[in-house]
């Protein structure tokens, strides 16, 4: 499986991302999920984001859920880029990209990466608010709950 | 010596992000928690004993009776928030 990690400061372009994820002549589906930041988060306006990580162990973590992924599912290829430092609102913060030979891997697999990596992944979220005040993001049950689905049934 | 790390907004809390401690120190994830909040204070026991704090041992998630040994780096950082 051709595999692509990586944890950067700068942008990526999706349409290159998803030429990548498909050069294999078996690829017969992608599927990609791209994070953008908000300007709006918990009733307040957004002005910038700090992404902090964990070096070594984001991309160990993140390589990790990939091969649970590539267990449950035929996959050719996997991309996965996460942005750090600061960000602006209408950024791209995340890519997910997962090629299979059928849609139905491509789309639970690219699900299932996302969903792990937001509970996961270590990375952190500072806000800059409108009125000046920083805050650190908080974890949302939401994320912890999107896992459930996966132990539930096989796919 | 172990290194001993801390993330995002306890490192802040801590003021904090790198350490390095004798090895004699701790055995366990649990007895190295209990070493640096007694050596620390309230401001350590409102990060270590928080009960969403999490561990990391050599980069791999651990838990109170996990071992540390020579040379390992402990992480701890609250829950995450990428994507």
């Amino acid at each position: 499986m051709q595999r692509r990690v990586l944890v950067q400061e700068a942008d990526f372009d999706v349409s290159d991302e998803c030429r990548a994820l498909a050069s294999s002549s078996r690829c017969g589906a992608v599927a990609q999920f791209v994070g953008v930041m908000r300007d709006y988060n918990d009733g307040d306006d957004v002005l910038a984001m700090a992404l902090e990580h964990y070096p070594g162990m984001t991309e160990r973590s993140i390589d990790a859920i990939i091969d649970s992924a590539a267990q449950r599912w035929p996959l050719l290829s996997a991309t996965v880029i996460h942005r750090v430092g600061e960000l602006l609102p209408g950024s791209q913060i995340v890519f997910v990209g997962v090629g299979s030979m059928h849609r139905h891997a491509a789309f639970s697999a690219c699900e299932f990466i996302m969903d792990f990596l937001k509970s996961e992944a270590p990375f952190w979220k500072k806000e800059r608010r409108a009125d000046g005040t920083e805050r650190w993001v908080d974890a949302r049950d939401s994320d912890t709950h999107a896992l459930n689905r996966w132990s539930d049934h096989a796919e | 010596m172990i290194t001993v790390l801390f993330f995002a907004k306890y490192r802040e809390q801590l003021g904090l992000g790198r350490m390095t401690l004798p090895l004699a120190t701790a055995t366990t994830v649990s007895e190295l928690k209990i070493r640096l909040v007694a050596d620390g204070g309230d401001e350590w026991a409102a990060v270590l004993f928080a009960g969403n704090t999490l561990c990391a041992v050599n980069q791999t998630i651990a838990h109170d009776t996990d071992t540390i040994g020579d040379g390992d780096e402990v992480a701890f950082y609250p829950p995450v928030t990428g994507g």
